[in-house]
């Protein structure tokens, strides 16, 4: 038992550590990407098997309320106009707690969709279970998911480009790159980026 | 009257020369910024990434404030590192740290691609913010939090650093 002790305290300690960084786990490239069912602002259900016709998706979390979110809206819906046609439509899925950010309501969401006119889904993400499992933190938070068999690979993860105040002013487009090389199918060559954003608003424990 | 003129000048000058002090903003490249992170001195940095538009970092600051209140008599430094982007210094930044009356170092860090600097300052960070690292040369203590922190929270964290 006096053995066992320090065993147990060091699988105490670690269990802690664990439970100390929720966010830390979540999806790197190349894993295999988990389907969702979630509500679309149109009342429908959406999972990723809903289009059979894709070759995979961009994954976008973003929201009504973050500015960084809000800068980027435009560009992600150039997204979806520019690789929709080429199997690779955008899915955009927001993670906030409408409690703790109530600008992130499915209301707000409803308003917001049809004001600019979204040409993509935008789906509520009420138990923030899709993005834990994706490992998302913060909006926008891209994901680029590729169809394999039956199922969808990440195969990239990050920003949509290098300069989030203006997008005149971009010199390096990280998802276009990325996008270039999955539709050829190559990896890509940058296939995980770094970007600023909001975190994403959890609710109380 | 040209006196009076002068004289309101003046003091309009001397006033404005004054609120400039209080609002002085250093606006860092990333180097710049390791630079003054990995100083070789025993002080304790408390550094905090924020930036006016987000909620939680503003939420928070009163907390950080407070702290650093708390713990001037001890060889502890707090530097608030402002993202906003540098066109909005004067528009937001500058009349931020005014309204609230900041009393910490606040500079902002002009850099437009996280994906070039984001891991120079932690591996971990994985990019939302705020985002606190507390980080000591001497001891080479380190301590990164990717979420808001009450004072008392803070604090904890700050005691760990604090003991010898």
């Amino acid at each position: 038992m006096k053995k066992l002790l320090p065993l147990l305290a060091l699988c105490v300690a670690l269990l802690s550590s664990f439970a100390l960084r929720p966010t830390a786990a979540g999806y790197k490239v190349g894993d295999k990407a988990a389907d969702f069912h979630l509500k679309n602002v149109d009342g429908q259900l959406v999972s990723l098997a809903s289009n059979p016709a894709a070759k995979g998706y961009i994954v976008v979390f973003t929201c009504n309320t973050c500015p960084f979110a809000k800068g980027y809206e435009s560009r992600i819906i150039a997204l979806h106009q520019q690789y929709a046609p080429q199997g690779y439509p955008v899915i955009a899925i927001n993670p906030n707690d409408a409690a703790s950010a109530p600008g992130d309501s499915y209301a707000a969401m409803q308003a917001l969709a049809k004001a600019h006119k979204y040409p993509f889904p935008y789906l509520q993400d009420e138990t923030q279970q899709v993005a834990r499992t994706y490992g998302a933190t913060r909006t926008p938070h891209l994901y680029v998911l590729k169809r394999e068999g039956t199922g969808f690979v990440v195969s990239y993860i990050g920003a949509i480009d290098d300069n989030s105040e203006d997008a005149k002013l971009v010199k390096t487009k990280y998802l276009e790159n990325a996008m270039t090389d999955i539709i050829a199918g190559r990896p890509a060559t940058t296939s995980a980026t770094q970007a600023i954003g909001c975190g994403i608003k959890w609710k109380k424990a | 009257m040209s006196l009076l003129k002068t004289f309101g000048l003046s003091a309009g000058l001397l006033l404005a020369a004054h609120a400039g002090q209080a609002q002085r903003v250093a606006v860092l490249k990333l180097p710049e910024l390791q630079q003054r992170l990995a100083r070789p001195t025993d002080t304790t940095y408390v550094v905090n990434f924020w930036a006016t538009w987000c909620g939680p970092c503003v939420q928070e600051m009163p907390g950080f404030e407070k702290v650093r209140a708390a713990t001037t008599k001890q060889k502890v430094k707090f530097l608030l590192v402002s993202l906003d982007y540098a066109s909005q210094l004067d528009k937001k930044v500058r009349p931020f740290i005014q309204k609230r009356g900041l009393q910490s170092e606040v500079v902002l860090l002009d850099e437009t691609d996280p994906n070039t600097w984001l891991t120079k300052i932690d591996a971990r960070w994985s990019g939302s913010i705020p985002f606190t690292l507390i980080v000591n040369n001497k001891t080479r203590r380190r301590a990164t939090f990717e979420q808001p922190l009450t004072a008392p929270e803070l604090t904890a964290a700050l005691q760990k650093f604090l003991v010898p």
